[in-house]
């Protein structure tokens, strides 16, 4: 009862125009029923929103769906946000349509998974667990 | 390490962690409480509940716009925001979807939102709301709004942690015979019929008012929890008795539009007003904390209780139990008289 209460808390969010919600949907979903709460921002979020977000709710990790094509745009944005507002040890996850090219350039950038379409839910719960544990 | 200095000076990112200090039940969190506590007191806390999908977030959002962006003639305040969404029962996760919902405060440093799973709980709120809502109020948050679990009928645990209760009612939930059934609509301070624009809603606002009017305010009052706590109140004195109730006002809103905001946020602020003239602010203050400090004793009890207690005992008289040796009745007192 006493012991500590910890569960893995993810920010999912939506950065960019693309109205293609049902992906953040599907994992918000997934990642509830790996145990984990799940707060999920929903569509347009800008960079400044998404840390805003991140800080308020003291996040482990943030999932960013993005299909727009503009993920070499956004994420090295949202990262510099994450980083301005001192929360520590957040890790990123990316999922949407990524070129093959552009994953180790996001690597590099901090993003700490990439998932494209037909990954497996619990691929992605798992990594999750092992990259906040 | 959470500095207390750093709370009272409302640091964001320290508010933030002690937040998750507390969720999660540590020692850590429990000590910077403590020390928070005497710096508590200030804040008006507003509880807004009612049933899934009444409009409680979208309410909320506009809530939070209006008191920073007073469209009258009143001070902008700073406001916290407590969102609380169920947790999973097989799971144990949860989804909580009411930032969604809270857009147009976004990036306003006058505005904190957190989210918060029920962990279990059943009333309502989570075991530890109150403190996160200690926490804001410490840090010189000056309305805290806490929204509840999608309510049904009986999770009223708001009204133990709020000043000010707003209910939520939608058009199309059924008929008057609902008005008439104990538990959410007693505890409200004012009635909001949110989504006003919807079909029905005329219907919804008669057979409220109809309700309203068969209550005795004074009655009302002095009643208020029946009897939750297996500890007795603190006496209430005939003068308090003598005074005036308030009758809970039913307003009207679209809260996507924004139409009844500005003169909901004036009654929350008529109703703050009338509980410090009249003195029951003391007293819901005091009660409040009672409760909170009765929960807290009931639940440690039950974990001393456990320490103390063999658990091959239990295991036992469970077994006799679910064999149907014994009743529930019997296995209990096995429990706490011993096997005799």
């Amino acid at each position: 009862m006493e012991k500590s209460q910890k569960k893995i808390k993810v920010l999912i969010a939506k950065p960019g125009l693309d109205g293609h919600n049902r992906g953040a949907k599907v994992v918000a979903r997934a990642l509830r029923d790996a145990g984990m709460e799940v707060i999920y921002t929903g569509l347009r979020q800008t960079p400044e929103m998404i840390a805003e977000a991140a800080l308020q709710e003291d996040v482990d990790v943030i999932g960013l769906s993005i299909l727009s094509g503009a993920h070499m745009a956004l994420a090295p944005k949202i990262l510099e946000e994450i980083n301005n507002t001192g929360l520590e040890g957040v890790k990123i996850f990316l999922g949407g349509i990524i070129p093959e090219e552009d994953k180790p350039k996001l690597k590099e950038l901090g993003v700490h998974g990439i998932y494209g379409p037909g990954t497996s839910t619990k691929t992605i719960a798992s990594d999750i667990r092992k990259a906040s544990s | 390490m959470t500095s207390v200095a750093e709370i009272l000076k409302g640091d964001r990112l320290a508010i933030s962690r002690l937040l998750t200090e507390i969720e999660n039940g540590t020692s850590e969190g429990k000590r910077t409480l403590n020390e928070l506590f005497p710096h508590t007191g200030k804040a008006h806390i507003v509880g807004i509940t009612g049933a899934p999908g009444t409009g409680k977030s979208t309410l909320v959002n506009r809530l939070a716009y209006e008191y920073r962006h007073p469209s009258r003639d009143r001070p902008p305040l700073s406001v916290a925001v407590v969102a609380v969404d169920p947790t999973s029962p097989f799971s144990g996760g949860a989804v909580l979807g009411d930032r969604i919902r809270m857009r147009d405060v976004a990036g306003d440093p006058g505005v904190f939102i957190r989210s918060m799973a029920s962990r279990g709980s059943l009333g309502g709120l989570a075991q530890t709301t109150a403190g996160l809502v200690q926490v804001f109020d410490a840090a010189g948050f000056e309305v805290i709004l806490v929204e509840t679990v999608g309510a049904g009928q009986a999770e009223v645990d708001i009204v133990d942690l709020a000043h000010t209760t707003l209910v939520l009612e939608a058009p199309g939930m059924g008929d008057d015979v609902q008005t008439i059934k104990a538990g959410i609509l007693e505890i409200a301070d004012i009635l909001v019929v949110n989504k006003f624009d919807r079909p029905g809603a005329k219907n919804t606002l008669r057979f409220l008012k109809n309700m309203l009017r068969q209550f005795d305010p004074e009655e009302r009052y002095e009643l208020h929890h029946g009897q939750r706590s297996p500890f007795p109140d603190l006496p209430i004195t005939e003068s308090e008795k003598n005074k005036p109730g308030w009758d809970p006002p039913i307003l009207t809103t679209i809260a996507t539009s924004g139409e009844g905001v500005s003169e909901l946020v004036e009654r929350i602020t008529n109703h703050r007003n009338f509980l410090l003239s009249s003195k029951r602010w003391s007293l819901k203050e005091e009660r409040r904390i009672k409760r909170e400090m009765d929960t807290m004793l009931q639940r440690e009890l039950l974990i001393k209780w456990r320490d103390s207690t063999s658990s091959t005992l239990y295991q036992r008289t469970l077994k006799k139990l679910v064999k149907r040796e014994i009743s529930p009745q019997r296995a209990v007192q096995f429990l706490l008289e011993g096997d005799q």
